[in-house]
């Protein structure tokens, strides 16, 4: 690293109920491009985590290969981190998650890693509705490599270098509702506001819970044309409504504007209050979000915030009936038969 | 033709349809040979496919307990009409052919050489059962019985062995003997020639049990604190997974809640196999996967990524017949160059070799702890032979005092003590540094994982020095590795010749015979059984001692020997292949004929 980080942070930082200020949840300075979107949904990833009084060794971070991917050097750096091969990050974050039940783990993944050589990966870690958070920060490019349209970049979307892409993109939250991902949302790196109730209500829920984050590139993919700049995203969001996360025993303060109050209990007893935009939508209700996607797609609009969720299904340690130690924390004593109960297995083999 | 007699020495070869029922009546009369106290062992012989094609399973009986294939059939039941004409083409001069003679077989099928034993089989299944499913089924009984009665065998270990078979459902019992008797019965009343070929009953097992190698790396698994498991189906090595799954079954699950102490995830390809085992492992977990030959080339990039991030993984690579899909049900051993090399740049892997069920069970639960103790993918190098064929083996055994070894794992206490954590900090001198697993301290001991170039503290770094520093201690890591791993066999305790046979894996069964043969044809040859890579100073003390050496493998490269020349500097000349890939096991007058060859050719050019 080439830059040293100011370790200086002001005595009166506020402190979350650990004790612990913001700066405990940041990571080493970014090496992504000034402006890159990717950096904001850190911030976001940091904020959360600080807001959710997460112990930082209990969670795990795990990332493929690309820009995306290098983001968790730059946020939690004291939790552990798994920085693994590309495309492949589901399937390490499946055996981790496997082995500890109580670590909480968050995926970070970008449209290149996912949508297209970990696309076999993403389809099934949602099959199994793993108990993580997959955000994927999806720019439509491939950055590492001086940008390259990736499999989400827009059909006509025209790159830096003025081509127009040809191909159909692959839309993935439309495609994880279909394959049945239990909490599934999207947002756009500029907003705030919404990212950090979303990323906080990922963090309580009980199974997959996928964030699509539209995040500019601001190197390769911000020109005019194209669909995944600043500006066409800016010009192009359709919030299904405001978010407001709300944490166990808190009282809901928040004031919406207008429209359709709603409050969705999640599996930790916390609240997720949103008002509802889209009179036709319901999270609650997968058709409905289908949607609500299709129509989006069909209009040339960014459809964000929660889409779907489903908090009935069993997660993959429930679905194989894990028992409730983490098998991490297993001895000899608890997992050899011993000799003598080879006595009876050689006789069966005589 | 009068025949010598030949007791508790000879090979029955079995031609059936696959499918039908026969692979449990064949090992029925493999299994009475076993009860019977004689060494004996099978061969499964079967197609790629479900239902109809033809399949063979081969059982040798040995009186000296060669365990090994052995060329030359002496008695060919025959019950395919799809593969009849060649089968009867197979059989040994001398030898017989038991069929099914029902159909008439046509004239030119006919050999003046062989004793032919007719029996229709389906006109008396026809004659006895209505139901076409238990017609199909008992035919393959039949059979067995009247092999039992040429034979002779002890009729009453049938009895006891079906009452084993049929625990909790006896009434199957009866209909079996029967069958076994409308076999015998009509062999007794029709065949009235000599029949030379006597199974005796001998005391020459001990206590050995009969199993396959695949079960015995399940059991392994869970003798040896596997937690989890994540596989992908393919043959030869799908039944290691699912032999763990059983024994999980077992020994795993809480019977009263049903919670389990294991996970086992069929994933949606070997990739994805062997990343979740990675995740696990990484985590703390011991974790495992099996595969063969494809699977292991899909399984490449991570090991890369294991080796370099250096992260324990026990991997079951179950060898078949390459390249590409090439023979999926016939051995081989020609996946050792793969694995040892596995993955881009510069990178090595812990191989082990089991010969016996006994060490697929031993060596499956060492893989963990060294694995752990050294931080790196461990290989079990078995085979489709060992792993799918029943083989006679010593009974398994734990030492109950054995604690599992998890290497250097650094606990709360101590990362108290710790100043500052480097992960890749080489503290004691021998390559082998300190991890934690996540969760373990609120403020020590987290860092980040990578496959990138990183210094002793886990940090990202494209420094020259600190990114050859690390590939250096690797390399000091592997040396370390060589008195970690399980140490070679060696035959004799004084070198009686300049040369030396060196093999490993199931070429151990006739490597052993042939040296009994060669040493009765007056060739002096010492012996050596490798069962791990690195070579071990054992291995590499026999490979200086010796002049030229025979390395015997089961593929066309020789490519035990190419690591032998890369890794040890040995000369090509002082190394002389014997090899075998016809995608069967090796036989003993196999490597005979090679050796005593060579040894020919050698003493004809040291004598002019």
């Amino acid at each position: 690293m080439t830059f040293i980080k100011p370790k200086f942070r002001h005595p009166d930082l506020p402190k979350n109920k650990l004790g612990y200020t913001i700066s405990y949840y940041e990571g080493a300075l970014s090496t992504l491009c000034a402006g890159c979107g990717h950096d904001s949904i850190s911030a976001a990833i940091i904020q959360s985590a600080f807001e959710m009084n997460i112990e930082p060794h209990k969670l795990a971070k795990l990332s493929g290969i690309g820009c995306s991917s290098k983001t968790p050097t730059y946020f939690l750096g004291n939790s552990h981190g798994f920085n693994s091969v590309h495309g492949r990050m589901p399937s390490v974050a499946t055996g981790a998650n496997m082995a500890n039940k109580e670590l909480i783990y968050l995926g970070v993944s970008g449209d290149g890693d996912t949508a297209s050589i970990g696309m076999g990966q993403f389809v099934h870690v949602i099959r199994r509705n793993l108990k993580m958070i997959y955000i994927v920060m999806n720019n439509g490019c491939y950055g590492l490599t001086k940008g390259q349209d990736s499999a989400t970049a827009d059909n006509g979307s025209i790159s830096k270098a003025g081509i127009v892409n040809q191909f159909q993109a692959i839309d993935l939250c439309g495609l994880a509702i279909e394959l049945g991902a239990t909490f599934v949302a999207q947002s756009f790196s500029g907003d705030k506001k919404q990212l950090i109730p979303l990323i906080k209500a990922a963090m309580a829920h009980n199974g997959f819970a996928f964030i699509n984050v539209i995040s500019p590139c601001v190197t390769f993919n911000n020109n005019k044309g194209s669909t995944k700049s600043y500006d066409f995203v800016r010009d192009h969001l359709e919030a299904t409504g405001t978010f407001d996360f709300v944490p166990e025993m808190e009282e809901i303060t928040t004031n919406y504007e207008s429209g359709e109050k709603h409050a969705i209990k999640l599996h930790d007893g916390s609240l997720l209050a949103f008002n509802k935009l889209d009179s036709d939508w319901d999270p609650l209700d997968r058709f409905s979000a289908m949607k609500a996607v299709h129509h989006a797609r069909e209009k040339n609009e960014i459809i964000t915030g929660l889409l779907y969720l489903n908090q009935g299904a069993m997660d993959l340690h429930e679905l194989v009936n894990t028992c409730d130690r983490p098998l991490n924390t297993l001895k000899k004593e608890d997992l050899c038969p011993g000799n003598g109960a080879l006595a009876s297995i050689n006789a069966g083999l005589r | 033709m009068s025949e010598k007699l030949k007791i508790n020495d000879f090979v029955v070869r079995f031609a059936n349809v696959n499918g039908t029922g026969s692979a449990s009546a064949n090992l029925l009369f493999c299994k009475a040979i076993f009860r019977m106290g004689v060494p004996v062992t099978p061969k499964n012989i079967f197609p790629s496919n479900i239902q109809g094609l033809p399949t063979w399973y081969e059982v040798r009986v040995s009186e000296k307990g060669y365990l090994g294939r052995r060329d030359g059939i002496d008695i060919m039941v025959a019950v395919n009409a799809q593969s009849m004409e060649a089968d009867i083409k197979s059989v040994s001069p001398g030898g017989y052919l038991l069929y099914d003679s029902s159909k008439k077989l046509p004239e030119h099928y006919h050999r003046d050489d062989i004793h032919f034993i007719p029996i229709p089989l389906m006109e008396i299944c026809n004659a006895t059962y209505t139901d076409a499913r238990l017609r199909l089924l008992f035919k393959n009984i039949i059979y067995v019985g009247a092999l039992a009665e040429l034979m002779q065998f002890d009729f009453s270990v049938f009895e006891s062995l079906l009452a084993d078979q049929f625990k909790g459902k006896e009434k199957l019992i009866a209909p079996n003997i029967n069958a076994l008797k409308l076999g015998a019965d009509y062999v007794k009343s029709n065949f009235k020639e000599d029949f030379n070929l006597k199974v005796e009953r001998r005391d020459l097992l001990g206590d050995a049990i009969m199993t396959d190698g695949n079960s015995a790396c399940g059991l392994g698994a869970i003798y040896g604190g596997a937690t989890f498991a994540a596989w992908y189906p393919i043959t030869p090595s799908t039944s290691v997974v699912e032999a763990f799954m059983e024994y999980a079954d077992e020994f795993r699950e809480d019977k009263e809640t049903g919670k389990r102490k294991v996970a086992i995830i069929q994933a949606e390809d070997e990739l994805a196999a062997i990343g979740m085992v990675i995740g696990a492992n990484w985590n703390g977990s011991r974790a495992f996967t099996a595969t063969s030959g494809p699977g292991l080339s899909l399984m490449n990039e991570f090991l890369g990524l294991a080796y370099f991030a250096e992260i324990p993984l026990v991997l079951i690579d179950v060898q078949r017949t390459g390249p590409s899909t090439g023979m999926p049900t016939r051995t081989q051993q020609s996946d050792i160059l793969e694995a040892a090399y596995a993955s881009h740049g510069d990178t090595r892997h812990v191989l082990l070799f089991p010969s016996t069920p006994k060490e697929c069970f031993d060596l499956t639960a060492a893989a963990f702890d060294l694995s752990e103790q050294l931080q790196t993918p461990v290989i079990l190098m078995t085979d489709l032979d060992l792993g799918m064929n029943d083989h006679i083996s010593a009974p398994f055994t734990w030492d109950d005092d054995r604690d599992y070894q998890r290497g250097k794992v650094l606990n709360y206490d101590d990362l108290e003590e710790i100043q500052r954590f480097g992960r890749y900090l080489d503290v004691d001198d021998d390559g082998i540094t300190y991890r934690t697993i996540p969760g373990t301290h609120p403020t020590k001991g987290s860092f980040f994982t990578r496959g990138t170039s990183r210094d002793e503290y886990a940090a990202y770094t494209e420094n020259s020095p600190a990114y050859q520093r690390n590939m250096d201690r690797l390399v000091k890591k592997w040396i370390t590795a060589r008195d970690y791993v399980p140490a070679s066999h060696l035959y004799q305790q004084e070198n009686v010749s300049e040369f030396g046979m060196l093999f490993f894996g199931t070429s151990q069964y006739s490597a052993e015979e042939a040296m009994d043969i060669l040493q009765e044809n007056n060739h002096q040859v010492n012996g050596i059984r490798i069962k791990s890579f690195p070579f071990d100073s054992i291995a590499i003390t026999f490979l200086e001692q010796h002049k030229y050496i025979f390395v015997i493998e089961q593929n066309r490269d020789a490519q035990m020997k190419s690591l032998l020349m890369i890794e040890l500097g040995i000369s090509a000349e002082r190394l002389i292949s014997i090899l075998n890939y016809d995608g069967l096991p090796i036989t003993a007058s196999n490597i005979v004929n090679q050796i005593t060859h060579s040894l020919e050719r050698v003493e004809k050019y040291t004598t002019v």
